[in-house]
């Protein structure tokens, strides 16, 4: 990018400055311990906002994973429940996303549905269809914890806790894809204008399937770490607010919607302030709502402070943001 | 189920009568069991959960649908799906059906306040369930969540009070704000703690009913008091996250953590089983649905005019630990599809 203060660099210097204001002012908020559990509590968000970036750099968008999410991890973990060996269980739940994630591509490339209405749909459907047929009852429980599957959200090797690790090995995934790969770099030739990407000779249409299966298998990663950490998962998550948390951390990161912009950098650096924003927030002990007005007060900065450094012109407004 | 062998009983006894006799096909009647049968047979009984798929919803149905498949009358559900609006909906389709008795389960205090006054005026009568509106119905069954709260509290007096020789330092997670289960039981908990002001509340936060949200919370309120006593927990779906931050944090026999809930196995005894909850305040389910059943035959055999003669059946609590778990402290929708009710 060439400006000098992207909104990456400004939510940086915001995480920054909130980071040192509570180092200085909070007890015990420098502590290894503290910090370790400030990225574990925001890692399950931090997972999925990296496939919610992969959709975004892509000009697309994916509203359905907040429903594959609990409804793939519930029915995992009903037929585990139900005596299924846990690979057999885990196969069956990956060809479930497969499916769902090729669905939204279909819809998406062949069908010419836009992005956020295909998986608005899609993402009521996954939800309905597994509460009829998948897992009836909302909240489904780990009910042994023998195995190695177990420990994949509530371990810890070498002192740091798994869901950070499982956050950093997708991001670094993801980040040596998007670099990389020939499909990678294609996504952002696709995201900065599909009709060119389509007129160079890229498949646009199967890398769109390609990329929405990505992003479902990312949403059952997550879901496996969520579950295990919690013994459990509620496929009530469906009805939640929690995709626009995930929208959020990646568009405060700096990557647009009008896609072909960022990398998996904006995602890390999105999560990390709202992770030092929870965190320190609870520390001080403010009341829930309390920390709902501070937490969209200083986004609400960061987008005002990239808005006046960062004006739009005719270039990037013909994009077309949603 | 003493209705549904009652019956059945009833039967053998009819169908042995009948074949002895073809005169004396009626069933004994002891002077009043004949009444009852004819006047629940038919009645039409319908019910607007806040949503169904969650263990208390599924285990009231669970007895409603038995006793009345047993007794001859019809249960209908319409399920809203958590959202208000649409109970409102199926509340209002179900008063233009006009069934004999109409179940509620309100989300919140002012919801169905409205629906209330409304289905009466039209010669329904209405049941509220375990939440109620300001609104009285004919009956109300489910918990006094002034004693769930009082209740909760004092288990946490016993653990971390004056006479416990801790520190008294608690931490209370609580849930979503508007629900009577908050407003009521936080009120319950100001009172116990202004009797033992050896208690001291170092944290206070709300993770909304969302179990990862209480992980979080926790974490960093354990990181922050590492010589906590104990914690507070308001529902066993959102405790299993704050559960599972006490364990992570290897602070399992350190914190005493109180929980609340329906009771169900997975959700309450399994907790309680591998130490994650010390003490647990359930409002026993099964017994819940046996006096919603209850409140149901008085309605459809007394026919009151909607209103005039309110009643209420609190759900007597119990409080469960380790050391007095049994085999039927908590329960399975298995077991209550079973023979709930």
């Amino acid at each position: 990018m060439a400006h000098g203060l992207s909104q990456e660099r400004i939510v940086l210097m915001i995480a920054t400055g909130l980071f040192i204001l509570f180092s200085v002012t909070l007890n015990g908020f420098l502590s290894a311990d503290n910090l370790l559990s400030l990225v574990q509590n925001v890692s399950i968000l931090g997972i999925l906002g990296v496939g919610m970036a992969i959709a975004i750099i892509g000009r697309g968008i994916d509203l359905s994973i907040l429903s594959t999410m609990p409804v793939s991890v519930a029915w995992l973990l009903n037929l585990i429940n139900g005596g299924m060996p846990i690979w057999a269980a885990l196969l069956c739940a990956l060809a479930l996303v497969v499916v769902i994630g090729a669905i939204n591509g279909f819809l998406i490339a062949y069908v010419e549905i836009p992005a956020i209405f295909a998986t608005l749909a899609m993402g009521i459907v996954v939800y309905g269809f597994g509460k009829a047929y998948l897992a009836p009852i909302d909240a489904v429980y780990i009910t042994r914890t023998d195995a190695w599957f177990y420990s994949i959200g509530s371990g810890r090797v070498l002192g740091v806790p798994t869901p950070v690790i499982v956050f950093a090995l997708v991001a670094a995934a993801a980040y040596l894809f998007l670099r990389y790969a020939k499909l990678g770099r294609f996504i952002y030739g696709m995201g900065d204008n599909p009709l060119t990407a389509r007129i160079t000779g890229i498949p646009v249409r199967p890398m769109m399937l390609v990329q929405y299966i990505i992003i479902s298998v990312i949403a059952l990663i997550a879901g496996i770490v969520m579950a295990t950490a919690l013994s459990g998962i509620n496929t009530r998550l469906a009805l939640s607010t929690m995709v626009y948390d995930v929208i959020l951390v990646v568009v405060l990161g700096g990557i647009g919607l009008s896609g072909g912009k960022g990398g998996i950098r904006n995602v890390v650096v999105g999560t990390l302030l709202i992770g030092i924003l929870l965190n320190g927030m609870t520390i001080m002990n403010l009341t829930y709502t309390v920390q709902s007005i501070l937490k969209s007060t200083i986004l609400l900065l960061a987008i005002v402070a990239d808005t006046l450094l960062n004006p739009r012109d005719e270039q990037t407004a013909q994009h077309g943001d949603i | 189920m003493t209705g549904k062998k009652l019956l059945k009983a009833i039967f053998a006894v009819a169908a042995l009568a009948s074949a002895t006799s073809m005169a004396m096909s009626e069933p004994y009647d002891d002077g009043q069991s004949k009444t009852y049968y004819e006047a629940l047979k038919g009645k039409k009984v319908a019910f607007v959960p806040l949503s169904m798929g969650f263990d208390l919803t599924e285990g009231w149905n669970a007895g409603l649908q038995n006793q009345a498949k047993a007794l001859g009358y019809t249960v209908d559900i319409r399920d809203p799906n958590w959202n208000v609006e649409a109970g409102v909906q199926a509340a209002n389709g179900f008063i233009s059906d006009q069934p004999d008795v109409l179940i509620l389960h309100p989300l919140d205090q002012q919801a169905y306040n409205r629906i209330v006054p409304k289905a009466m005026k039209a010669g329904i009568n209405v049941v509220q369930i375990n939440m109620k509106s300001v609104t009285n119905g004919d009956a109300f069954v489910g918990t006094d969540w002034y004693e769930l709260g009082y209740k909760q509290a004092q288990e946490i007096v016993k653990a971390c009070g004056k006479d416990s020789g801790k520190n008294g330092k608690i931490a209370i997670i609580t849930g979503q704000a508007a629900t009577p289960t908050i407003v009521i039981g936080n009120q319950a908990f100001d009172d116990v703690f202004a009797e033992h002001p050896e208690i001291q509340v170092v944290a206070k936060q709300s993770a909304d009913f969302d179990p990862a949200k209480a992980q979080a919370i926790t974490s960093t309120i354990l990181k922050q008091n590492p010589d906590l006593c104990g914690i507070l927990g308001v529902w066993d779906g959102q405790d299993g996250g704050t559960a599972a931050a006490i364990r992570e944090a290897g602070m399992n026999d350190q914190i005493f953590m109180v929980s609340s809930g329906g009771g169900a196995q997975a959700a309450a005894c399994d907790n309680i089983e591998n130490g994650s909850f010390d003490a647990y305040v359930s409002y026993d389910v099964p017994g819940q649905a046996r006096d919603l059943n209850a409140a149901v035959k008085i309605l459809l055999q007394t026919e009151p005019e909607p209103g005039s003669a309110p009643f209420a059946l609190y759900t007597p609590l119990k409080v469960i630990t380790k050391d007095n778990m049994n085999a039927s402290s908590c329960w399975t929708l298995e077991q209550l599809k079973a023979s709930g009710g």
